[in-house]
């Protein structure tokens, strides 16, 4: 490999600095790992802007909620106290991919966020099928303007309290406001439109004289009966039973304005938008973790940044990928930076050095030579459930020393279900994927029935799984939003899965 | 590839959701103010204020599983003594174990946040008002101000606005064609290197084309007088009510340092009040020992001075201060007296006299606060002189301060908008 110039020595930085790091890293990502990116725009910012970008949840452009002050707040007061510092950077998931950098970061920071952020991150967004199809990259920021004007315009028009409430409501149904499975539906607007014409049609061919007529009696049973079948017809125009309640709500709460369901349709694509990410955080974090590592290192053996800046980068991304063990004070669940690039260290592993073991779990990559083309595939078409179901091997479920708990609630003691030994990696790896599985770790809460003509109740079912139920106080809560929304009352069952037994019978009414 | 510099964008992006937050959990944020300000200096107010409220009615509700039914199985790292099939006895409650899923907020108790000085100091005087401000001549009462109205063609050097100026410059500039001066170095630079090269015909060519461009720009000058634009104002008349507030505070000797800090406190409190909530209330400053003098602020706040007592040295003076200064008609008057309540017992029916006859009937309000050491709660010599003023003046109030935390409180009671004032 060609000896070239430093890049930089010491932490100082300018804008210039940026541009050459940027290009450095982009031959490297480019041309050595092959990474597919989004074009790349950096933009530098303060402290203080960093934290006004936590609060509105990392989007650069966001609409108003008290929410979002609250959040503001608490990072405000954690970051002053120094409890807590700051991201080095925020990346949004965008065509061009913007990625925000703090001004405070030394050279060697800025480079390493470069590296993880602009190709890290990026190459992920844009390769990754369910972010390839579930967002729209180039739409995300025309989208998010359109929000926060529509809500700016709501608010002048109706009143902050309108607004707010209604808010209030839609993002505590946020998690029940994606589509799991179901194709993109017809849009809203569309939808509208159709009804428009139709309206258009029959006001347009109206003849006052038919109203003269005359009636007979069959036809008078058969207006009750056309009735009867309109019912019918709205019900299955209803597509119950429906998963995605927000948007359930948004298209057929009776009593809903116009606006307040297109505010309702603003928050469930935001939740949707959202969706991949969380299913992927690990996989992200991972793989951006994994390419600034992989960077860093090639830029070091090329001779472009100096030792100095080499153990700074060391020292923060030991800190990043460090995995406190789950009795450690420091302990809060499984790091996603430490597991998903161990997963991706190993896969490298098997790829270049495999040992028999390694042969006969993953006979299809073991010593296939290619690591980056294998990791490349695996960035493309898993999800972090699917990925460690695929690829997490005995080799690192030993040295991560990983062990099944289980808990059942008829027994006052926890049992050690597995550990990392022959008997037991399987069921460990089927474990640790579900943990992953977010259709698995959130309550499946669907609509069961909505009468439009009747009594106008909704009726709303938890699929209990496991004995896990609902926790009280905020379902009570959570349910006098939606009671609130729909106008109506609501009723919610909690059955069981698998059995069908209800358990728990639970009714609300709209308090204005 | 772009790198976009936007540390110079606007901060305060939050500032909406941030009001949008406050206004929310108002109820709770003033209950926590009233809360925090026990036992708080007044010079602690300089900075932001932390205070936490409640954390319960700020939870987002959703449904979420509850953590401590059900079966549930994790996976741990980190594994060191744990073979297949140990028995580990559940944790008392669910924290430690790191069970996931627990969405954030839920944990926390109260939610602690900093509110700045400004927002803190609105807090505290939310409620607060000068009693009885409806007074006399409020048409007739106004004072104008000056705001800006556009420009004009013509007005005072001082006042000329340079970019309006400049952009009008610009396009006269542009329209009638004045040659650029950089164009000028270029051409001459230009027959430079003609005349270098010898081209002769080349070189007068741009001989003559300078020579116009210079008649051109003489005959369009850089800057015209109808270029010139100035700033305007306009005067707008504005009512407003007039206020005179007088702080009388006694320094004599029997006064120790503690409680003139105390009173000082106090009237630094006012002050804070008076400066943020009416713009049109002027301040009157008296000390006194056996005699009284107007002082300015820095002296009053900040000057030594000893001796005997007579209070109604101070009242004379400030009955003086307003014959002089402050016509009853046009003024609204108010007072506050600050005292350890010692007195010479021969002057009290004078001071009596003069509070009642000259100056209550005089005053919207007159507040009188006495600090003291807590050996005789109430029993000082004004304390009990004042006590018959109590019941045949409306616009008269006491309140005691011994320590430095109560005066906060002292200060809401003596303020307090309509009907929560108590008296005694």
């Amino acid at each position: 490999m060609a000896n070239r110039s430093l890049l930089y020595t010491g932490s100082e930085w300018d804008f210039d600095l940026l541009r050459h790091v940027h290009d450095a890293v982009e031959e490297i990502a480019v041309e050595e790992l092959e990474l597919d990116v989004y074009r790349n725009q950096l933009e530098v910012i303060t402290s203080e802007q960093m934290l006004d970008a936590y609060a509105a949840i990392g989007m650069p452009l966001m609409y108003r909620h008290w929410s979002f002050g609250k959040r503001f707040v608490r990072e405000e007061l954690l970051y002053r106290k120094g409890a807590q510092s700051l991201a080095y950077e925020l990346v949004i998931n965008s065509d061009p991919c913007v990625s925000y950098i703090m001004e405070e970061n030394t050279a060697t920071m800025q480079t390493l966020v470069i590296a993880h952020a602009a190709f890290g991150h990026n190459h992920f967004f844009k390769n990754n099928h369910l972010f390839r199809q579930w967002t729209r990259a180039d739409r995300v920021l025309d989208e998010l303007t359109y929000a926060k004007n529509y809500l700016a315009e709501c608010e002048e028009r109706y009143g902050f309290e309108a607004v707010e409430s209604l808010l209030d409501a839609a993002h505590a149904l946020m998690p029940q406001g994606v589509d799991r499975y179901a194709p993109k539906r017809q849009s809203a607007s569309a939808k509208q439109e159709k009804v428009k014409a139709r309206r258009e049609h029959l006001e347009a061919t109206y003849n006052d004289l038919y109203r003269t007529l005359p009636t007979a009696p069959e036809s008078r049973h058969q207006a009750a009966k056309d009735e009867e079948n309109d019912i019918e017809l709205e019900r299955t125009a209803l597509e119950l039973p429906q998963d995605n309640l927000l948007a359930f709500l948004a298209a057929h709460a009776p009593k809903l304005k116009d606006w307040q369901r297109e505010v309702l349709e603003i928050v469930r694509r935001l939740a949707q938008y959202f969706y991949p990410q969380r299913q992927t955080k690990m996989m992200n974090e991972g793989c951006a973790t994994f390419i600034h590592y992989e960077i860093m290192n090639r830029l070091y053996e090329r001779g472009q940044i100096d030792e100095g800046a080499m153990l700074e980068f060391l020292h923060m991304h030991s800190a990043v990928v460090s995995q406190p063990s789950y009795d450690s004070r420091g302990f809060s669940g499984m790091n996603p930076y430490a597991l998903g690039f161990a997963m991706m260290r190993d896969i490298q592993r098997i790829c270049e050095s495999p040992t028999k073991e390694d042969h006969d779990w993953f006979p299809e990559i073991a010593g296939s030579g290619d690591a980056i083309a294998t990791l490349r595939t695996a960035w493309a078409e898993y999800r972090d459930e699917s990925f460690v179901l695929q690829f997490l091997s005995p080799h690192l479920m030993r040295e991560m020393r990983l062990f099944l708990v289980s808990s059942r609630a008829s027994s006052a003691v926890m049992t050690v279900d597995a550990i990392h030994d022959e008997s037991g990696y399987h069921e460990l790896r089927r474990h640790l994927a579900s943990q992953y599985d977010l259709s698995k770790q959130e309550p499946h809460i669907e609509v069961l029935d909505a009468d439009l003509k009747g009594n106008r109740r909704l009726v709303l079912n938890h699929r209990v799984r496991d004995g896990k139920f609902l926790e009280k106080e905020q379902r009570l809560r959570t349910m006098r939003h939606v009671a609130n929304l729909w106008g109506y009352r609501v009723r919610m069952f909690e059955t069981d899965e698998e059995t069908g037994v209800t358990f728990d019978d639970f009714d609300t009414v709209p308090m204005p | 590839m772009h790198v976009i510099d936007r540390r110079k964008n606007p901060k305060s992006k939050s500032l909406g959701n941030r009001q949008r937050f406050l206004r929310r959990m108002n109820w709770h944020i003033r209950e926590a103010v009233k809360q925090s300000i026990r036992g708080r200096d007044i010079a602690d107010l300089e900075g932001g204020q932390e205070i936490s409220i409640d954390s319960k009615d700020l939870q987002e509700p959703t449904f979420h599983h509850d953590g401590q039914k059900g079966d549930r199985e994790f996976v741990l790292p980190g594994n060191r003594e744990y073979r297949l099939g140990d028995k580990i006895p559940k944790p008392k409650s669910d924290g430690g174990s790191g069970s996931g899923g627990s969405p954030d907020g839920d944990s926390e108790d109260d939610f602690a946040f900093v509110l700045s000085s400004d927002e803190f100091l609105n807090y505290f005087f939310e409620d607060l008002e000068l009693p009885n401000l409806a007074k006399k001549k409020l048409k007739s009462m106004v004072s104008p101000a000056r705001v800006r109205a556009g420009y004009s063609k013509d007005g005072a050097p001082q006042r000329m606005n340079l970019k309006q100026t400049m952009r009008r410059s610009l396009s006269r500039r542009i329209a009638l064609g004045r040659p650029s001066k950089s164009e000028c170095e270029r051409l001459q630079s230009e027959l430079e290197e003609a005349i270098q090269c010898g081209n002769e015909a080349e070189a007068d060519r741009i001989r003559d084309l300078l020579s116009s461009m210079r008649v051109r720009m003489q005959r369009v000058p850089f800057l015209d007088t109808v270029d010139l634009r100035y700033s305007r104002f306009e005067q707008i008349p504005r009512p407003t009510t007039q206020a005179v507030m007088f702080c009388l505070m006694d320094t004599s000797a029997s006064m120790t340092e503690d409680l003139k800090d105390l009173a000082k406190r106090f009237y630094m409190l006012l002050h804070l009040f008076l400066k943020r909530h009416y713009r049109a209330v002027e301040m009157v400053f008296i000390r006194h020992t056996y005699t009284a003098a107007e002082v300015d602020e820095d002296t009053f706040f900040h000057g030594r001075d000893s001796g005997g007592t007579i209070v109604s040295s101070a009242l004379e003076e400030m009955v003086n201060v307003i014959k002089a200064r402050y016509p009853v008609e046009d003024w609204n008057i108010y007072a506050a007296q600050a005292s350890d309540g010692h007195n010479f017992d021969y002057d009290m029916p004078l001071t009596l006299q003069l509070l009642e006859q000259e100056i209550l009937p005089l005053c919207q309000y007159y507040a009188y606060i006495e600090v003291g050491d807590d050996i005789f709660p109430g029993g000082s010599v004004l304390w009990e002189g004042y006590t018959s003023v109590i019941q045949r003046h409306k616009n008269f109030s006491r309140a005691e301060v011994i320590e430095a935390s109560e005066i906060f409180s002292v200060f809401h009671d003596l303020f307090a908008s309509d009907g929560v004032r108590s008296h005694g």
